[in-house]
């Protein structure tokens, strides 16, 4: 346990080292900007708006972090012959992959929670510059706290999107692994289509298979509920739970995946 | 060195700025001839490529919206009046049904006469029943139905059967079945006109724009009611002299008026060959047709 700690928070000083947290100011003057811009534009929809774009910025910034990170943590220390030094020293593989998706699992953790800090405050910011009258007519509070629920999921997505990343990346080169997970993110938002596929084709095998992944990719639309806490639905606490769990189990799949490919390479 | 590379980005900035501002005294590139373009008019395609930022999307349809309304509105041009603005509404709601706003926004601009708006009933139904399948739970959207064939048709048996709907919808407000037995009655009548537009004036959940076009509306009510006395007035001066009068002076004199009339908007009235009439100055024009559009007691 001590190992992997160590691995993750090495990670964690590498992406502070690589200016990954940048990010967040970026993030920051984005929502900033935005939400004094708008008013000009949206016939007073600004706290909409900025709600949905302050989530799709979480996503959008923490997704690419994910990937681009994410296929980079093993490929890294294999191309800089570092790993040879790291293997050689008491440190099992397992807590090599672990301590490696532990670690940016902390990056993404900690960019996650400046970026709701930030969205917060500008909402509250922005819920000063209406009249009460105003106020009462949105469905929901500007800061609702209903929003952290998308959140959660958003980056339990992330999680999963960062262990398929580096389940790629323990066998094939960043380009490919870039490419695969973003490929296997675009198809996860199609899950339905394939759930859906035996009525617009006649072919029993093909509507079979396209059920088998159905049940076998991850469903990344599971993970979108940015425009239910927006309008205030009801997302009920089981489904946030029970796809926050959905999650953790096919993380730890790909995790397990990686491990037991990693274990099997031959660094010679 | 470092004040050299300094100096040089100051002078380059410069460079880049000065190009810049003579590219804008130019006039900028050279006019395009397609301006109003949608790529993808599909909701259906467009909610496929959005993937889970559906939300974000029609947030964008819905300012290219606002933007392309308030910019045909603006313009001078006789064609190409409001082509885009059905398709960019629908696609806001297609992306986002829960986006409310775009269907009181269609529900209001789409069926407006030209120039004020394309002058299409049909479609603001149509966006308004899309809403009303989307969330069949919204009362609003079955009240503006029969707002629009109130306005825009002058069915007023429509409308109150619409009205009539709403009022049976679980959470509807208790104004709304009187209102349905109001327009069946005197549908049309200016009174009721007033009733409609002072509901919405008054409604927590209608837009900030919304409540401000229903105060508009209710102030072009006052100016017609005001005309009306102003106008008996000049006829009543007519008839006693022999002759029209040429100003608000005349009147004033004859002990008619106590000073220039203005129009609720503080714009005073224009008295033109014995007739009575908003100044062009006035946001209140165009005032909608009288007898036909609220109905002027006949």
């Amino acid at each position: 346990m001590r190992t992997i700690r160590h691995v993750a928070v090495n990670v964690f000083k590498e992406c502070v080292r690589d200016k990954v947290l940048y990010n967040l100011v970026a993030f920051a003057s984005l929502l900033i900007a935005v939400s004094y811009l708008l008013g000009q534009l949206t016939a007073g929809q600004d706290v909409k708006i900025v709600k949905d774009l302050g989530l799709a910025a979480i996503a959008i910034f923490g997704l690419l972090i994910s990937v681009f990170i994410g296929i980079g943590l093993v490929w890294k220390e294999v191309e800089r012959r570092s790993i040879y030094g790291l293997l050689s020293k008491p440190i099992r593989r397992s807590e090599f992959i672990i301590g490696k998706y532990a670690g940016l699992a902390l990056t993404l953790f900690v960019n996650v929670a400046v970026m709701t800090v930030v969205f917060y405050a500008v909402l509250a910011y922005l819920n000063t510059q209406f009249p009460e009258v105003v106020r009462t007519a949105w469905p929901a509070p500007a800061t609702d706290p209903g929003m952290l629920r998308a959140i959660v999921l958003i980056f339990v997505e992330l999680l999963l999107v960062t262990a398929i990343a580096l389940f790629f990346s323990t066998f094939s080169s960043p380009f490919l692994s870039a490419a695969l997970t973003c490929g296997l993110w675009v198809i996860g938002h199609f899950n339905a289509d394939l759930r859906n596929f035996e009525a617009v084709v006649e072919s029993r095998p093909a509507a079979l298979l396209a059920r088998g992944l159905y049940y076998i990719l991850p469903n990344f639309a599971a993970f979108d509920i940015k425009n239910q806490v927006v309008h205030a639905l009801p997302v009920p606490a089981g489904y946030v739970v029970t796809t926050a769990l959905y999650g953790c189990v096919y993380i730890a799949l790909l995790i397990t995946g990686a491990v037991a490919i990693f274990s099997r390479r031959d660094f010679k | 060195m470092k004040a050299r590379v300094v100096a040089l980005c100051v002078v380059l900035m410069g460079g880049v700025v000065g190009l810049q501002a003579l590219h804008e005294h130019r006039g900028g590139p050279p006019a395009s001839t397609s301006t109003n373009l949608l790529y993808v008019r599909s909701p259906e395609a467009m909610r496929r490529l959005a993937l889970s930022y559906d939300a974000l999307l029609a947030d964008t349809y819905w300012i290219r919206a606002v933007q392309h309304f308030g910019e045909t509105r603006r313009s001078t041009e006789s064609t190409n009046r409001y082509d885009l603005l059905f398709p960019l509404l629908d696609l806001t709601v297609s992306l986002d049904p829960y986006f409310n706003v775009p269907y009181q926004f269609g529900a209001i601009f789409l069926a407006e006469e030209p120039p004020g708006g394309p002058g299409r009933p049909d479609l603001a139904i149509a966006l308004l029943e899309k809403g009303l399948k989307a969330q069949p739970e919204k009362w609003e959207f079955a009240q503006a139905i029969g707002f629009v064939h109130y306005w825009s048709r002058q069915d007023y048996p429509e409308a109150a059967a619409w009205f009539a709907k709403a009022a049976r919808f679980p959470n509807a407000p208790n104004w709304m079945a009187p209102l349905a037995a109001t327009t069946l009655a005197v549908g049309g009548s200016r009174e009721s006109s007033r009733q409609l537009w002072r509901q919405v004036a008054e409604s927590e959940d209608a837009g900030d724009w919304f409540r401000r076009e229903a105060g508009r509306r209710l102030q072009q009510l006052d100016a017609m009611d005001q005309i009306d006395q102003l106008q008996r007035a000049v006829s009543s001066y007519a008839a006693r002299t022999g002759r029209q009068a040429s100003g608000w002076g005349e009147l004033n004199q004859a002990g008619y008026l106590r000073g220039n009339p203005v129009d609720p908007t503080g714009v005073p009235y224009r008295i033109d060959a014995g007739v009575v009439g908003l100044d062009r100055q006035s946001r209140l024009n165009p005032l909608p047709t009288a007898g036909v559009k609220i109905g002027l007691p006949q």
